[in-house]
């Protein structure tokens, strides 16, 4: 058996599996066909209709964001990082779904709007919407490709599938369900693949848990793995700092993820979280879809419950993959893994009696397939084992003088289900994974047909169609964003740092979204010049700190740094949060600036509905007060907090 | 519109947990569990908790079909 073999698996499908697959692909497409004759004006197949209740519109909501960046991004993430992965959840997700629930559906709802960019036509003018429409749908589309990509790929890896077949079969289904049942027929998919995803993932996480003894298992695993990184790889990072997502946060050389607390609260926890959910037409389409104003803000808050569990299911898996022996068959000689259980007695006799209480493998056990734990090393090209390099392209050495390997996070998930998951189950796992692609890819897909069909076809080509012309042309926007998908899926086989400068640039205009929508909901002296060079000036105020700035021991490039290096961050994830923080800055206080220098052109009336101060309060009367979203939002809080104090 | 979502998921779930449960006991003492999931066999005690998970969805799903055949 060669290396390569020893460390990736292949997945050997029983019969079994291909029935579970089966089953999941005919009623995933039969929804599409049961949903068709409901689908009689551009209303029905753009909104639902208006007509889904809360709790649908809520798990798809968070169903939609369950893409395969969630589900395996996150189990990495978990692996790499540890506990502090938490706060992508719990500081950079619920506080902006509570919020958008509470504040921001009265107005996305209340005011008729049919997408996110028509909102801002409403509220500002039209050169606003097309800055947003445009760049919006370009970026579905370029997200669903990639979804598609990292679904071939890794289908391709696993199971020795042709990346072609897996690409076009998976864009086939999406197309014929999304095609025929529109929005509604995704958002009822995507609460299937939610149910999916759940019932795929806890029994990973329950046969993962019961081998390693318990969560105090974890956690000494993760003790031991944090002191080899400290200790024997060099890393910069406090050794306890995996088993924590606060007490290291004070500054960056003592936690894995390289960033201090302001900067991942104001510029994770606000700006890019607050930018994704509060804005982006992806998750909002979903809430926009109920059938009250009370259900379609009861959405975000609802989807809120199982976000908070999540990391449970996503981020588990990470844990427990990087301290599981992954030669669990194959026992070491005692000689043979003796050297970091004495050099562990000798500096932390406390860490190794805990080691010892909870029978962690020892660092060469975990080592013993060449990566750490299930997690494989990266194997290049050529399927030899990639080693740590500098900017300069020198290998890194720890410090006993090794060489340090560079580990594929990305493929816990599978490690995890290919170890756990007998036949049957295994092909639940699957489904499961599937799931999360192609859910990823329904939302980016009826997003898109909808913003390209309301804010740029009717806006821009053709604008006094009938409704019936609408929505045939809802459909064919839905066959071109599929095959725009696929050509997306194939420009990132062919140039992969192409798709790294697409990713960047979206994330330029990102950033400062959200300052637009804060101060076109809650001040209306916003203009809409205000608004257009505000949004433009936050673009290239990101595109100017990004390029003077580098992460350590990266190259320039994508990276940074491209104009010249003014300043060096700890790590990617540091530069990113700063970035987020600057763009949304310029961009408020740009807005604010040119608002007051130009004049208003919507009245008090015409804002009404759009505005804050200008529109009357939701009612709640008759609403039982467990349904009220203000309650189930102070709740939802509550436990967030509850969950970062004991994770503390 | 007169389609619960429940209604379909109830089905697949149920649908999914029978096979998963027929296959776990077909195979059930074979050395796939040793191997793979720590000697349980979670095919049988997974596919039941997924037809009763299935079922009560199909159950109530049904309900509110009717409920809404208003």
């Amino acid at each position: 058996m060669n290396a390569l073999a020893v460390v990736i698996p292949k997945f050997q499908l029983a019969g079994v599996d291909w029935a579970v697959l089966l089953i999941y692909f005919i009623f995933v497409i039969g929804v599409g066909f049961a949903l068709k004759r409901y689908m009689k004006t551009s209303d029905d197949f753009f909104l639902s209709g208006k007509s889904i209740p809360a709790w649908i519109t809520g798990l798809a909501f968070i169903s939609a964001n369950l893409g395969a960046q969630e589900v395996i991004g996150m189990a990495a993430s978990g692996a790499k990082y540890g506990i502090a992965t938490s706060h992508f959840y719990w500081i950079g997700a619920i506080p902006a779904m509570v919020f958008v629930g509470i504040f921001m559906m009265p107005f996305y709802y209340g005011s008729k709007a049919r997408s996110v960019p028509e909102y801002l036509k409403l509220r500002f003018d039209e050169k606003t919407r097309g800055f947003n429409a445009i760049s919006f749908a370009a970026m579905t589309v370029f997200s669903s490709g990639i979804s598609m990509y990292a679904m071939g790929k890794l289908l391709n890896l696993l199971l020795g599938w042709d990346f072609n077949t897996c690409v076009l079969v998976s864009a086939f289904i999406v197309l014929v369900y999304t095609f025929l049942g529109g929005l509604t027929s995704a958002i009822y998919n995507e609460v299937i693949q939610f149910f999916l995803i759940v019932f795929g993932f806890i029994p990973l996480v329950f046969l993962g848990l019961k081998n390693v003894g318990g969560w105090e298992g974890v956690k000494a695993r993760l003790a031991q793995e944090g002191w080899f990184r400290s200790e024997v790889l060099g890393e910069s990072m406090n050794p306890d700092a995996l088993t924590h997502s606060w007490k290291y946060m004070a500054d960056t050389a003592s936690n894995p993820m390289g960033v201090e607390w302001f900067g991942l609260v104001m510029g994770l926890g606000f700006v890019l979280s607050f930018g994704y959910w509060c804005t982006d037409f992806l998750v909002v389409q979903r809430a926009m879809a109920a059938n009250s104003m009370s259900a379609a803000r009861r959405t975000p808050v609802i989807a809120a419950i199982p976000k908070m569990l999540f990391p449970l299911l996503v981020i588990l898996p990470g844990l427990l993959a990087i301290g599981i022996a992954p030669l669990a068959d194959k026992a070491l000689e005692p000689a043979a893994k003796s050297a970091y259980i004495q050099k562990i007695q000798a500096e932390n006799p406390q860490l190794a009696e805990r080691l010892a209480q909870h029978n962690v493998p020892s660092i060469e056990e975990l080592t013993a397939a060449g990566g750490r734990g299930l997690v494989p090393p990266k194997l290049d090209g050529e399927g030899k084992v990639q080693i740590k390099k500098n900017s300069t392209g020198e290998p890194i050495l720890d410090k006993e003088g090794n060489y340090v390997v560079e580990l594929d996070y990305d493929l816990v998930i599978p490690m995890m289900l290919y170890k756990y998951f007998p036949a049957g189950l295994l092909g639940l796992g699957l489904c499961a994974l599937m799931a999360s692609f192609m859910s990823g890819m329904a939302g980016n897909t009826t997003a898109f047909n909808t913003v390209w069909t309301y804010d740029i076809y009717q806006s821009y080509i053709k604008k006094n169609g009938s409704d019936s012309h609408y929505l045939w042309m809802g459909r064919y926007a839905t066959v071109g964003g599929i095959v725009l998908s696929i050509l997306a899926a194939y420009a990132a086989q062919h140039f992969n740092n192409i798709m790294d400068i697409l990713q960047l640039v979206f994330a330029f205009v990102n950033a400062p979204l959200f300052a637009t929508f804060m101060l076109g909901m809650f001040w209306k002296r916003a203009t809409g010049h205000g608004a257009f060079f505000g949004l433009v000036s936050g673009t290239l105020a990101a595109v100017i700190h990004h390029g003077l700035t580098l992460p350590y021991g990266s190259a320039t490039g994508v990276k940074g740094g491209f104009f010249t290096v003014l300043h060096n961050y700890p790590s990617e994830m540091a530069q990113n949060f700063w970035t987020a923080i600057w763009a949304w800055s310029t961009c408020f206080v740009v807005t604010i600036l040119v608002s007051l220098i130009t004049k208003r052109t919507k009245t008090d009336q015409e804002l009404k509905g759009l505005v804050y101060s200008l529109t009357p309060k939701p009612s709640e009367d008759g609403i039982p007060w467990y349904k009220q979203p203000a309650y189930l939002g102070g709740a939802v809080l509550a436990i967030t907090l509850i969950m970062n104090i004991l994770f503390w | 519109m007169n389609l619960d979502i429940r209604v379909p998921i109830g089905t697949m779930f149920s649908l999914i947990g029978l096979v998963l449960f027929v296959y776990g006991l077909l195979t059930s003492g074979s050395d796939i569990y040793a191997k793979h999931s720590l000697g349980i066999n979670m095919n049988l005690y997974w596919g039941v908790i997924m037809v009763v998970f299935g079922g009560l969805m199909f159950i109530f799903g049904l309900k509110a079909q009717s409920k809404s055949k208003k």
